[in-house]
């Protein structure tokens, strides 16, 4: 039992269960799946600023930490506890590609060779990283949601506007994976 | 509309300005019985890495159409989430409090184009959307925590020049 656990596993049984945190947080108390508003929580606790955006009660929303709190502990369990000791499988042709960027070790989650402090310190990484984490953040908000808020509760819901946004996040992936992450991978 | 039975106070405003956080309970509970999201969360995570959902590697395939499994993955989630919604309202079904469930209808915006764009750059090039991000954080990669400030850096922009912004 626990050696098939700590196989990865497939889609069809990970999509489902995802999908489920829509209904136990709205049966458990009305909590609407979000995650990228917890970002929000963060600056209206630590630094609001007078910015009417931030000027709210965020202690109403302490809910949603103790979600991304779980998150964390959850990535912890699953890394210490149920790790697969096997390499990810990364489809050829990607492997093919990052090669030729010098990335060759697919044994973490992230690249170790993209993602790590030392890294910090390149302009390669720094962008990826630094710049990511904003646009993220920034774009995030700006469209209202993320994926967890848009593509899975937005339209668990039916919302068109959630669906707009779950098309333009795809449109931006796809622009920076196959045009602009290049670029920036070889520098 | 929303002035019939909401008040309209400032708070409210901030708080409904991305239609979330806005079913307030009005029920006071002891600060521990947050812990039941708590465990949701650690499922959730759980599932996240199992499924790899926090690989970069995984989401670099996805935008180049080199694998099924994220698709497989974000589809089934939102089948999962349609058909339990459609259940809940088909059955008023009631928070475990005994409180109603809600939900609120989102308003189109050009936020959710411009935004979108730009939350899409920064995903394929963090291979991370949030969730993820605290995931792999809890995974031992220490270095995402600078990620994940830069998210809250861009959070806070956002918030700083949103009227400046077209919406």
């Amino acid at each position: 039992m626990l050696e098939m656990i700590k196989q990865p596993w497939p889609w069809y049984v990970a999509g489902p269960l995802i999908g489920l945190t829509v209904p136990a947080l709205l049966i458990l108390g009305n909590k609407h799946f979000g995650i990228s508003a917890n970002l929000r929580h963060i600056c209206a606790s630590c630094f609001p600023a007078n910015v009417p955006f931030f000027q709210y009660d965020y202690k109403k929303e302490i809910w949603n930490l103790f979600f991304v709190a779980g998150i964390v502990l959850g990535g912890a369990l699953a890394a210490y506890f149920l790790a697969n000791p096997a390499a990810i499988q990364v489809d050829p042709r990607l492997a093919q590609e990052l090669a030729a960027y010098g990335i060759t070790d697919f044994s973490g989650m992230v690249p170790a060779q993209l993602y790590s402090w030392g890294s910090l310190l390149t302009v390669r990484g720094l962008t990826m990283m630094v710049g990511g984490g904003f646009l993220v953040g920034f774009g995030a908000r700006y469209a209202g949601g993320c994926t967890s808020g848009h593509a899975i509760m937005g339209l668990s819901t039916l919302q068109w506007p959630s669906l707009v946004a779950t098309i333009c996040f795809m449109a931006g992936g796809f622009l920076m994976a196959n045009f602009i992450l290049p670029i920036i991978l070889n520098s | 509309m929303q002035s019939s039975f909401m008040d309209h106070t400032a708070e409210f405003e901030a708080r409904s300005q991305d239609t979330i956080c806005i079913n307030e309970s009005h029920l006071q509970h002891k600060w521990y019985h947050n812990f039941k999201y708590l465990i949701v969360g650690v499922l959730f995570g759980i599932g996240f890495v199992k499924a790899e959902v926090i690989s970069w590697f995984r989401i670099q395939e996805m935008f180049r159409l080199q694998s099924f499994h994220m698709y497989g993955i974000i589809g089934s989630a939102i089948v999962t989430g349609i058909i339990s919604v459609w259940l809940i309202r088909r059955f008023g079904m009631k928070t475990v409090y005994g409180e109603p469930i809600t939900f609120a209808p989102k308003k189109f915006n050009k936020g959710q184009v411009y935004g979108g764009l730009l939350f899409g750059l920064g995903w394929a090039l963090t291979g991370a959307c949030p969730g993820p991000l605290f995931a792999q954080v809890g995974t031992g990669a220490t270095v995402v925590a600078v990620v994940l400030a830069s998210a809250v850096a861009g959070t806070w922009v956002y918030g700083r020049f949103r009227d400046a912004l077209p919406h």
